[in-house]
Order: C-alpha cells, then structure tokens, then sequence
C-alpha cells in the first residue's frame, strides 16, 4: 500500500524538482491528449515548445515571448509577495485593467501635445489606479475584516464594466464615427511605451526585469522580507516579531497592485495600443498560475512567465500549423497548474510503501 | 523605427523564399473570434472557408485559428499567418480591426479582408453583410407572436451594427403591433454560450416571450427551449436543431460565394481594396425556413416583405422615421444612406433605455 507521511521539513530536492516535473508530466500528458486527437505528440510538443524558440521565423517570435511574458511577471512578482504572506489577490486583473485606464487617460488627455514628460505621468496614474484599485479590498481587510479574496475578485468585474464604459463613452475615439475604443497610444509618439516595436522591447519588459531584481533582493536581503516570509509561515511569530498584520496586508496588496497596474499601462500604450471593450485577455489570472510555477521565487517566476508565454505562442502556430483546435491548448496550460499540485505533495509529504493488510 | 523595417523586410523575404515552394498553390488565411463549432457566427465562416477548398481542391490551401481574442494577441495571430505564407487572410470580426491594419502595413504583398469594420488600405479590403435586412422579417415575426407584448434582444456590443438590427427589429414589430415593447440586454461579448444563456434567462424572467439574439451561439435557444413558449431566431446561421419551435426562423449569413471570389481574384492577380456591403439581393443574407409554428397569415406577409427587399423595392429604413429623442432622422419615403447607417448610433422612436456610452 502507498501511504503519504508528512515531512517535518519540506524537501528541499523537490521544492525545485516538483516544477520541472510537473512540466515533463504536463508534456507527457499533453502528447497523448494531441495524440487522441489525431495529431502527430511529438510534431505537437516540438511545435508548441521548440518552434518559437528555434524555427525559421523565432526571429518573429521571441519578440513575441518578451511582449507575452512581461506582464506575467509584473503581475506575478506583485502578487508573490502577498502569497508568501498569506495576503490572497486574486483581482490583479481588475487592478491591471484600472491601470490601463487610468494611464491611459492621462496620455489622451494631452493628445496630440508632444512632450517627454506625458509618458512619465502615464506611468505614475497606472501605478496609481492599480494601487488604488489594491487598496479596496486591503482596507477593507484591515478595516471590517472582509475577505480580500472575494473583494478582489469581485472588484475585477466592476473593472470590466468600467473598462467598457470607458470604451464606449469618456476616452472612447472620438473620430470613430460611433465605434467603441480610444485612440491608438501607440501610434501617439509621446505615450507609447514602445522602444524598440520589432525588436518586442517596450518599457514593460524594462520594469519587469527591474521588478524581478528589487524583488529578489527584498525578499533575501531585505527585513521587510523577512517579515512577509514569517508573516505566511507563522503569523503568531510574526507579531512577536514587530510586524504590524494590518500594515503589511496593506503594503502587499499596494505591491500587487501598483505593478498589476504598471503591466496593465504599458500594454495599453504598446502591444494593444487602445483602450478596447475587450482590452483585457486574462494576464492577471494566468499571473496567479505563473507565481505559484514560480515557486514565489522571482526567478523562478521570470522561468515560468517564459513557459507560459512558449504556451501561448506557441499554443498559436500549433492551433494555424498542425490544425490543432483552441481548447487543446487551454487544456495543456490547465493540465500544468494541475500537475504542479498535485506534484507538489511530494514536498511536502513522503510516499512510504507499506505491508498491505496492517490495520 | 529602421530596425524594425530591417525586421519586416527581412519578413518579406523569408515569406516569398518559403512562398516559392507552393508557388501554384495559394494559401488563404482565416481568424475566427469563435470556435468553429460555435453553431452561428464562426460556424458560417468555416462553412465559406471549407466552400473555398471545395471549389479549388487542390490549388488553394486554407488554415485558420479560431477562437482569437479581440485584443494584442489577434495581431500577432495574423502576422503568424503570413510568415506560413498565406496570400489572403480573412480576419472574420469586427475586433481584429487595428491588429488587421498594422500587420498589413508591414506586409503589402499580402492581402486583406476584415469582416464588419471600416479602416480600408491598398492591401486591406473591407466586406459586411446587410443584417438588418433580415432583422425587419424578424420584427415582423415577432411583433405578431408575442403575446406579453415583451421582446427581448440580446445585444453583443453598442457598436452601428448591433444598433442597426435593434431599430430594424423594432421598427417593423412596432408596425404591426403598436403596443409591443423591447427589452435590450448588452452581454459584451460576441460569444460566450453562458453569458448568454444567462442574458436570455433574465429576459424571459422579465416577461420576454420572443426572444432576439446577436450573439453567436446556440445558448439562448437552449435557454428559449427550456422556459417553453419562448420564440426565438436562429442568428448567423440556421440554428435549426432548435426548429420548428423555439427557433421558428432565423438569419443565415452566406459568405461561401464571396470567399470563393476574392480568392479567385487574388489567384487571378486582379484583387483590389474594396468595400462590400450585401443583403438580401445578393444572397449574401438569406432567411431560415420558416416554421409552422408561425401563423400562415403571418408567415405569407414575412415572405412578400422577403420578395421586396430581395427585388430592391423596400428598404427596412424608409421614412417617416424619427429618432428617440423626438428629432425627425428621415422625411416620409425618404430612404436612409448608408453613410447614416454606418455611423448608427441612437435608437429609433419608441425604443426605451440607452445605448451605452
């Protein structure tokens, strides 16, 4: 009989090799699944997670994975703070769309003006809205009490109301003859956040990268990531500790926020451009899976926002290339969450083989 | 701006070199908003694209990826789609407009059609169909068979289009039953079978009895035919799984005939940007079967109005026609243009709520 026993310590080994073999799993199950379907496995897998990474047109494509991959880690680096504290955002998508158009509406608001300083204040009202945005459900927390994975989450659909108001009403084009959606940002020479558009490099992949370092950093070196580890692992040492629960709930929830925003700004100025009905495509929750592949780790989240961001990609030349239907590809990143944990168990208890019968 | 010109161009060249294997062949290109078993708007799309296979065989190739969102993704979608070397793609929603505009600036050997938008270039051609028409017989229906005087319309999004088919509707159930009302659900979505079933369920709690939807799948008439004496319309397609009842007519959108044209002008060399708009004359829109559960009477005066539109006599929009706000929009028999029609953006006389703004 295999009985699971619980670790004193989580193991180390796993704690790195659970990721690596969720993914081999998530392969594995994935070639059978296009197998079923008709689909050559290996054609499939190479297509999806070689091809744009080496084919004849990766030239095109790893732009393609920066574009794609930048806002995962934004976000996910945001939220894996407050995971590790035991803070649960679940709304980053809310709080990317508030960003967009909070940056948004600045950059419009001075069209056509050119000046260096319109993108800089773009940036600092998306920063602003998400942290806003944030700062519901923490206070609310802090305050009464509430449970912030619900107001997050509900807060997401008030945002998507919000962004389709603003689609259609206050920041909608106003030479679209009755069409929803803003004006391009990215063809607004002082708002876009395109530095170099061929190249996929706009200033989101800049920050994200500047996140994953000042995270890294926090987190190892910093007391206050001391706090937000002790924080999740035991709260009661914690106080003991000095930290104030309620200011850190906040602070991780303006985290989140604040960079859930910054993504959601510079994808509105760069990659979609304008401020459209269906500006959002999901970043904030595909995040959630990203920083818990990541093991919270701001490394290990740049590595799983790559893998997620090859899915899609390459998920896309699959679906065009090898006639592979949509949901395939949507089962295969759902098939990697699930593995991740039900793998992760290994970390956390041992697998014991034992005499059967043994009452 | 030059590295990415270098980039483009480096795009070109790689397309034409692996281009100049399939030489004879001609690869034509298709992005779906939906999946293609969706039973209505994406569904009629595939229909066209499997016509052009049948119609070429063996010297015209397609491919399509379905389910694209409307958003940054649905451009990289379609630059994907040339680097596989297609020669003309069909980017099938009205989303997809800006994405479909950028990526053929950067590849002008390539063609272009973008279904229901209004941004045209050299290589970008635009083609609609005349919906509305088809909305005037389903007023006319439903007018007559509703009982509680309630229709309930599912809008997708405030957009002309979507605007265009509610006063169609509306204009011709009010002219045959003067006390019917409209009861009009934006679901923000052009396919989302929950959303939509839960629209359609709201509406038939508020009283609904006729059902309209302009959304692309076949969950409003499941949610119809659960609740029992609720009319509805199959729309984009036929629908009719949900015949005789509560689907008892329906829209059918037939693109075969123009996809199989275009692509032979691009075989042909004689493409040009173009801006297509066809109804019923062309046979671009068709109306469903429509079904016994509608009264004879009834069914005979929705074919003569079919017959009329069909020979050009009658335009659903003919004046007297005024705007909700009591302003006059069109003199007594005065037609309105399409220009009008394009930038629809208010409800009719009549009508009650608001578009959203």
């Amino acid at each position: 009989m295999i009985r699971l026993e619980k670790r004193t310590a989580p193991s180390r080994f796993w704690t790195y090799a659970a990721p690596l073999l969720a993914v081999v799993l998530t392969m594995v199950c994935g070639a059978l699944v296009f197998a079923a379907l008709g689909n050559d496995p290996f054609v499939t897998i190479r297509t999806i997670f070689w091809d744009p990474l080496f084919s004849e047109f990766s030239w095109y494509y790893r732009p393609q994975l920066l574009i794609k991959a930048a806002p995962l880690v934004l976000i996910a680096i945001g939220l894996s703070f407050g995971f590790r504290a035991g803070v649960w955002n679940i709304g980053a998508e809310g709080q990317y769309i508030l960003g967009a158009i909070c940056g948004a509406a600045v950059g419009l608001a001075f069209y056509p003006t050119e000046s260096p300083f319109i993108f800089p204040l773009m940036v600092m009202a998306g920063a602003l809205g998400g942290w806003a945005w944030a700062m519901i459900p923490g206070v609310l927390r802090v305050r009464f009490g509430t449970n912030e994975i619900l107001v997050s989450l509900m807060l997401v659909y008030v945002a998507q109301n919000l962004l389709a108001s603003m689609a259609l009403g206050a920041l909608r084009n106003p030479d679209a003859s009755g069409f929803p959606g803003s004006r391009n940002l990215a063809r607004y020479p002082s708002a876009t956040s395109w530095i170099n558009e061929g190249a996929g490099l706009h200033w989101g992949v800049v920050f994200a990268l500047i996140a994953v370092i000042f995270a890294y950093i926090t987190l190892s070196r910093h007391i206050f990531g001391f706090h937000v580890r002790l924080s999740g692992q035991s709260p009661r040492a914690a106080r003991f500790a000095g930290v104030n629960p309620g200011l850190l709930v906040l602070i991780c929830m303006g985290i989140s926020g604040t960079l859930a925003g910054l993504a959601g700004l510079f994808e509105v100025a760069g990659p979609s451009g304008l401020i459209s009905i269906d500006f959002n495509a999901g970043y904030g929750f595909t995040a959630i899976i990203v920083a818990f592949l990541g093991r919270l780790h701001p490394v290990g989240i740049l590595l799983a926002a790559g893998l997620m961001a090859l899915t899609y990609i390459g998920g896309e030349i699959a679906q065009s290339n090898l006639r592979l239907p949509a949901a395939a590809i949507q089962v295969l990143q759902g098939m990697l969450l699930f593995f991740l944990l039900a793998v992760d168990v290994l970390t956390h208890y041992r697998i014991r083989l034992t005499a059967r019968g043994v009452a | 701006m030059k590295f990415k010109k270098l980039l483009a161009g480096t795009g070109i060249a790689l397309a034409l070199a692996t281009g100049a294997f399939a030489q004879d062949k001609t690869t034509v290109g298709f992005v779906y908003v939906g999946p293609v078993g969706d039973g209505g708007w994406t569904y009629e799309h595939d229909k066209g694209r499997q016509a052009v296979e049948a119609h070429f065989g063996d010297a015209v190739e397609t491919v399509f990826v379905e389910s694209v969102p409307e958003g940054p993704d649905a451009e990289r979608v379609i630059t994907q789609m040339v680097l596989q070397g297609a020669d003309l793609i069909f980017t099938t929603s009205f989303g997809y407009m800006d994405a479909t505009i950028n990526v053929a600036e950067r590849f002008p050997d390539v063609k272009f059609e973008h279904a229901t938008g209004y941004k045209t270039a050299d290589n970008v051609a635009i083609y609609n169909a005349r919906f509305y028409e088809g909305r005037a017989i389903q007023g006319h229906i439903a007018g007559q068979m509703t009982e509680s005087n309630i229709v309930g319309y599912i809008g997708s999004y405030p957009i002309p289009e979507v605007i265009q088919g509610i006063n169609s509707a509306f204009i011709h159930a009010r002219e045959v039953n003067p006390d019917v009302e409209f009861r009009v659900v934006w679901a923000y979505t052009w396919f989302d079978p929950a959303k939509e079933a839960e629209a359609a369920t709201v509406l038939i709690e508020q009283g609904a009895d006729v059902i309209l939807q302009h959304t692309d799948s076949t969950a409003p008439q499941a949610a119809a035919q659960a609740a029992g004496n609720v009319v509805t319309f199959g729309q984009a397609s036929d629908m009719s799984e949900f015949a005789p009842f509560p689907r008892v007519s329906s829209i059918i959108d037939d693109w075969a005939p123009y996809y199989i044209a275009r692509t032979q002008a691009v075989i042909d060399g004689t493409w040009e940007s173009t801006d297509t708009w066809d109804g019923i004359p062309e046979g671009m829109v068709s109306i469903g079967e429509i079904t016994e559960a509608v009264p004879a009477e009834v069914k005979a005066s929705a074919e003569a109005m079919i017959a009329a539109i069909r020979a050009g006599e009658y335009h659903p929009f003919t004046g007297p026609l005024t705007r909700q706000d009591g302003s006059v929009w069109l003199a007594d028999g005065e037609v309105a243009s399409d220009g009008d029609l394009l930038g629809m953006n208010f409800y009719v006389e009549g009508l009650t709520g608001d578009i959203p703004q």
